[in-house]
């Protein structure tokens, strides 16, 4: 019987280790946020991101970003290949601003979000999501 | 006559909360010979409501010897915090003196010679005359099952958890949470659920698809005068550290936010005590009281800590009440119109010894044992060494296991998982069939041989040490590390994921595990569907008949630093 990396790391045990964000992806990363904020620095604010602290599925984990009077919100998933997972646009007839998805993560990496406020300032939050395949529990 | 401590007056100064605790002081006692039931069970009622938590039960139904943990590292604030001290740092921190009962029941030292002095621990029957004396004196007396209860013998096993269900329901349980339960599949735990005379609570349990509540969250009991709410917290991490295709469509985790909007829902109905039944492993617990406002109580299992005061952060209690029946937990409590005014909490000790088996459950025990009580009771080999598992790293049941596994499987390296699971064995005893399962049982027990690459053994074994060792709780999975034969490696506990494992090597010859080599590996407890191979107490069996007595020699293929 041969296992896969992916299978083998699941045999009751556990997955990959988080490496360091390569060069690439961190530049990725950059660019994608310095598009939506026009390369201004982001800052802290009523701005909300749930996930949960481990993934049990890594191809849907469920997010939702909450950030009042927000009209715009981008979620990037920090150590993706392709950091950028959705941006939303709420119009002046938005009840609510908050965006609900299931996104896929490459690894264990930080989920991003960040709203665009009215007065053109960028808010974020992070939140560290573990993608593990395996482990025991007592 | 047995002296009770006030319990961390200093830090209850600020508190509105006033409790106290007991374990008891039975050293002097039980030299004598005159250890008591009377001791055990004496608790001057306190209050108007009572709570009684039992949990990691594990399917024992009879006494068994449990060694607690000689290494239980805590990392990031848990550090040298209960329940991360063990041994005599843990007999002085809680004023125990060695070589006594209490330092029998709640440490590792001397453990064999203790056993032989003071008994097996647990029981079920024995846990039936504790309950019944509890609720002699307190009629109203809530009797809350934390989960790990169906799963981890032979017999639970065969039956698909029907002896343990019967026996809890014997026992007269008012609710319980989950963990272990799942790995009889979904199906099964709906159809026992469904006959269940109380309630099976999970607020973190949910419909994947629709991320939907799937189980009730709580449920709201009238006791003294007073309503009391309990919810049900399963194991958040049942899809990664389980099989998560036996429990398709179902999502767990913390749900910190879950549990503050249930806790409101709460507190908005006007219940006055606020209980969390909770398996999310004492560290998980310890942050989420801090984290979450308007729990009066958690009730924390599946890390299987007996831990004898309750552990107050800001003003929510923490009970551990230990595993496999070993404790029962009662907590009285003095309870005002929606507001906690003050506890005595007892850790009480099943010393099996002492406490006379309740005549009806041990003739429930012994019906639903009859069907295989002959094959239970087989004697396979005997062990000149005290054979365990709890502990962060390889217990010697582990190391025999593994043996097993390199031996019937002919693989370089054997993997086994750090589950806390499993009773002890004292030098001298037999090894039965049954003792086996109790080390073993489970649903996906299959025994794989596969190939790995130097590289994969690396990273399986920092993911793993990461959902040990990592500073923050919510990223933990409570299990101990996995298990290894045929392999040695260092690891420096307090390292990012990535950093902690290094100098890898094959024990047998001392070479290094070269990243690009594949190396032959069996194992077992595989989450992934179709695995295949033979059940590991086949293995085990095979394994200890071979070599008839079983010698366990001190395992020093693991190095331990940064704690």
């Amino acid at each position: 019987m041969r296992h896969s990396r992916r299978q083998a790391l699941g045999l009751g045990l556990g997955a990959f280790a988080a490496a360091a964000l390569p060069m690439a992806a961190q530049a990725a990363l950059e660019d994608a946020i310095a598009a939506f904020t026009g390369g201004a620095a982001t800052g802290a604010g009523d701005i909300s991101i749930d996930a949960p602290e481990i993934a049990e599925n890594g191809n849907a984990v469920p997010v939702s970003v909450s950030a009042p009077g927000a009209v715009a919100i981008m979620i990037l998933g920090a150590g993706n290949p392709e950091p950028v997972i959705a941006r939303v646009a709420f119009g002046p007839a938005a009840g609510a601003q908050t965006f609900a998805t299931r996104v896929r993560l490459a690894r264990t990496q930080d989920v991003v979000a960040l709203a665009k406020l009215a007065d053109g300032s960028v808010i974020e939050a992070r939140a560290a999501v573990k993608v593990t395949i395996g482990g025991c529990g007592g | 006559m047995i002296t009770r401590r006030a319990f961390a007056q200093a830090g209850l100064a600020a508190s509105a909360i006033v409790g106290a605790s007991g374990f008891g002081n039975w050293s002097r006692i039980a030299a004598q010979q005159r250890l008591t039931q009377d001791d055990l069970l004496g608790f001057a009622d306190f209050g108007n409501v009572t709570l009684v938590h039992v949990t990691d039960i594990h399917a024992q139904l009879r006494p068994i010897w449990f060694r607690e943990p000689d290494t239980n590292i805590g990392v990031g604030d848990a550090r040298g915090r209960p329940p991360h001290i063990t041994g005599s740092d843990f007999l002085r921190a809680f004023g125990i003196t060695p070589g006594s009962a209490e330092a029998y029941a709640l440490s590792h030292d001397d453990f064999a010679a203790l056993g032989r002095a003071y008994g097996r621990m647990g029981g079920m029957d024995r846990v039936a005359t504790v309950v019944k004396a509890i609720r002699a004196a307190r009629p109203e007396a809530l009797v809350l099952d934390g989960g790990d209860t169906w799963h981890g013998s032979m017999t639970s096993l065969r039956t698909g958890g029907q002896d343990m269900v019967n026996v809890m329901n014997a026992l007269g349980v008012d609710a319980m949470t989950s963990h272990w339960e799942w790995t009889f599949g979904a199906e099964r735990v709906n159809e026992i659920v469904e006959g269940l005379p109380f309630a099976f609570l999970g607020a973190n349990i949910y419909d994947a698809e629709w991320d939907e509540p799937a189980f009730d969250p709580y449920a709201v009991f009238e006791r003294g005068g007073r309503r009391i709410g309990v919810i049900g917290q399963a194991f958040p991490y049942l899809p990664i550290a389980n099989p998560s295709w036996m429990f398709p469509g179902l999502s767990f985790g913390v749900r910190q936010e879950r549990m503050q909007e249930v806790v409101d829902e709460l507190r908005a109905d006007g219940v006055d005590l606020v209980v969390c039944l909770s398996h999310n492993g004492f560290d998980v617990d310890h942050k989420m009281a801090g984290a979450v406002s308007g729990i009066d109580v958690i009730l924390s299992g599946h890390t299987h800590d007996a831990i004898p005061e309750p552990v107050l952060v800001g003003q929510t209690l923490i009970i551990a009440s230990g595993s496999n029946g070993k404790f029962v937990s009662r907590v009285d409590l003095d309870v005002g119109a929606g507001q906690l005014l003050g506890y005595r909490h007892r850790l009480i000790p099943i010393f099996s010894d002492v406490i006379a088996p309740d005549p009806e459950m041990s003739a429930l025990i012994a019906a639903e044992r009859a069907p295989f009580e002959a094959e239970l009771a087989e004697v396979i080999g005997q062990t000149e060494s005290l054979l365990y598992r709890r502990g962060n790293f390889n217990g010697t049941w582990d190391d025999l296991i593994c043996d097993a596994i390199r031996a019937e499987r002919d693989v370089e390296i054997a993997l086994s998982p750090g589950v806390r699971w499993g009773p002890s064995l004292l030098p001298g005893d037999p090894i039965t069939r049954e003792d086996i399962h109790n080390a073993t049982s489970m649903t996906y027990g299959a025994c794989y041989r596969t190939e790995m690459t130097g590289e994969m053994l690396r990273a399986i074994l920092e993911d793993v040490a990461d959902n040990i060792f990592n500073p923050d709780p919510y990223y933990q999975q409570g299990g101990d590390m996995v298990r290894v034969g045929g392999l040695g490696y260092r690891i420096d506990v307090s390292r990012p994921i990535g950093e902690r494992i290094s100098e890898m090597v094959l024990t047998d010859t001392g070479a290094a595990v070269v990243p690009g080599r594949s190396y032959s590996v069996g194992g077992w407890a595989s989450v992934n569907e179709g695995t295949e191979g033979p059940q590991i107490w086949d293995i085990l069996e095979n394994h200890i008949r071979r070599l008839g007595t079983v010698r366990v020699e001190a395992n020093t293929s693991v190095s331990v630093t940064g704690a």
